[in-house]
């Protein structure tokens, strides 16, 4: 099977940077590897790999997803092959999100969504920060995972985002970051990573981030 | 350590051309928005936003092609303003890979246009741009306007005002663009893009009269903002982004190198 084609799904449900996430993964794919943006359950059921990227408000995702019937077809996905999620494809993964007054995520990894608080500040200098978090972060990977391959901790990736996730139990926690507070940039359980920054924004970094997934096997 | 302040290096471009002639030494087609943009990319640009000056709409198509081409090679986030009027201009700019939109006289005619563009595509992608005159004021604090039609057009509408509402429309950053230093190589009016920054809670990018490496240093120290763009200091060859945020750098600034 060395020769085969292996497809990478890419989820369309609706979101709005999806063609900056395929173009980004195309870029560091290998010639035998296809990259398909689709909301087609079947098409997604049989790829090799999924990207569940996103961007917008929690409440229109989760109600597209269960609208287009994607929710099982993602909670299935994440049990059985590689797979990646980016920002609100994170933050869906959660039980709850405190987004759009109240939205029940899909409930794969136990935690919930927050927004950063109120008059928010550096933790240091005490000047005071803007909300979205907009901007170029450094983000500290927790412990080895083959998806950090070839990345410098510290290293500074793309973010654009208010809320962010506080997953229940801490050893899925891949990578963290300082804005205000310390909050997790990235989530890693089994086959599953995900990250609340956007690789596909990141330049070098962010393509080496999405190159790595695109040869790792699914373990830690 | 914590998030980095951003350095946006801004290109004009008219009918798929970039003009305001940029001039690398080294570069083969000054005119080509995917070389240029390349370059910047090369250099540590944080982003890059391009402006489209095309007068007429049969060529607006054009500045979709060119975003197209510009966004299978670069991957760092890009925006789009100039001409983005309805719901569809900004669906074809994000469709093509754009990453944010920059809507200004569209908002000024209909404040609702930037609500709905928000709901509709998240605040992430919404920059709201503003021209900014001052105007005589009584007290000792500045007042400034916003100005439309390239600064000519006065509204009478105040500035801070009009920010803080964007902002609560669903904006989710403000570029800034003082009328009176654009073109000047003065400096960023400092006063103007403190009273915004302060004003509001999202991120706002200063923005007209940078001739200097200097300016750009003030404009996040005295001036408070979260990004500082520029064009003519950087499309000359005078400095390069790198440059730049090493100076940025020595004045205490986190930049991302």
């Amino acid at each position: 099977m060395a020769s085969a084609i292996q497809i990478v799904a890419v989820i369309d449900y609706g979101s709005s940077n999806l063609r900056s996430v395929a173009k980004a993964i195309e870029h560091v794919a290998s010639d035998r590897q296809k990259v398909i943006v689709t909301r087609d359950t079947n098409i997604i059921t049989n790829a090799d790999r999924v990207v569940f990227p996103g961007q917008g408000a929690m409440g229109d995702c989760m109600h597209n997803l269960i609208e287009q019937g994607l929710d099982a077809v993602i909670r299935e996905a994440m049990a059985t092959k590689p797979f990646f999620g980016i920002c609100l494809g994170l933050q869906s993964l959660m039980d709850w999100s405190d987004e759009d007054g109240g939205v029940e995520g899909l409930g794969i990894i136990p935690g919930k969504v927050v927004h950063f608080p109120e008059d928010p500040r550096d933790a240091k200098t005490g000047e005071r920060l803007k909300i979205p978090h907009m901007g170029w972060n450094q983000v500290k990977p927790v412990h080895d995972h083959p998806l950090w391959h070839g990345i410098e901790p510290g290293s500074r990736f793309y973010f654009v985002h208010s809320y962010y996730v506080i997953p229940k139990q801490k050893d899925v926690i891949a990578a963290t970051t300082e804005y205000a507070i310390e909050f997790t940039s990235a989530v890693a359980r089994g086959n599953v990573f995900a990250v609340q920054f956007h690789p596909e924004k990141s330049q070098h970094d962010g393509l080496q981030l999405l190159a790595n997934f695109l040869v790792w096997d699914g373990s830690e | 350590m914590g998030l980095a302040k951003r350095i946006i290096p801004c290109l004009d471009v008219d009918a798929g051309r970039v003009v305001k002639g940029v001039q690398f030494v080294d570069i083969r087609d000054a005119g080509d928005p995917v070389e240029i943009a390349r370059r910047y990319d090369e250099q540590g640009a944080d982003e890059i936003t391009f402006l489209d000056i095309t007068a007429s709409s049969d060529d607006r198509e054009t500045m979709v092609h060119v975003v197209e081409d510009v966004a299978s090679q670069v991957f760092i986030p890009l925006t789009v303003g100039g001409g983005i009027r309805t719901i569809d201009d900004i669906r074809r700019m994000l469709n093509a890979g754009a990453d944010k939109v920059g809507i200004n006289t569209a908002a000024v005619s209909n404040p609702e246009f930037v609500g709905e563009a928000s709901s509709k595509f998240g605040s992430q992608c919404i920059v709201v741009a503003i021209d900014a005159r001052r105007v005589p004021s009584p007290g000792e604090t500045g007042r400034w306007e916003i100005y439309t039609h390239g600064g000519r057009k006065s509204t009478g509408i105040d500035v801070i005002e009009w920010a803080v509402k964007m902002q609560g429309l669903g904006a989710g950053e403000i570029l800034l663009t003082s009328m009176d230093r654009d073109g000047t190589r003065d400096g960023f009016d400092l006063e103007l893009t403190r009273a915004v920054s302060e004003a509001v809670e999202i991120p706002v990018i200063a923005s007209g009269g940078v001739g200097k490496l200097e300016h750009l240093t003030e404009g996040v120290t005295k001036g408070k903002a979260d990004a500082v763009l520029a064009a003519s200091i950087f499309h000359f060859g005078e400095h390069t982004v790198q440059e730049a945020k090493k100076e940025m750098q020595k004045a205490g600034i986190e930049v991302r190198l």
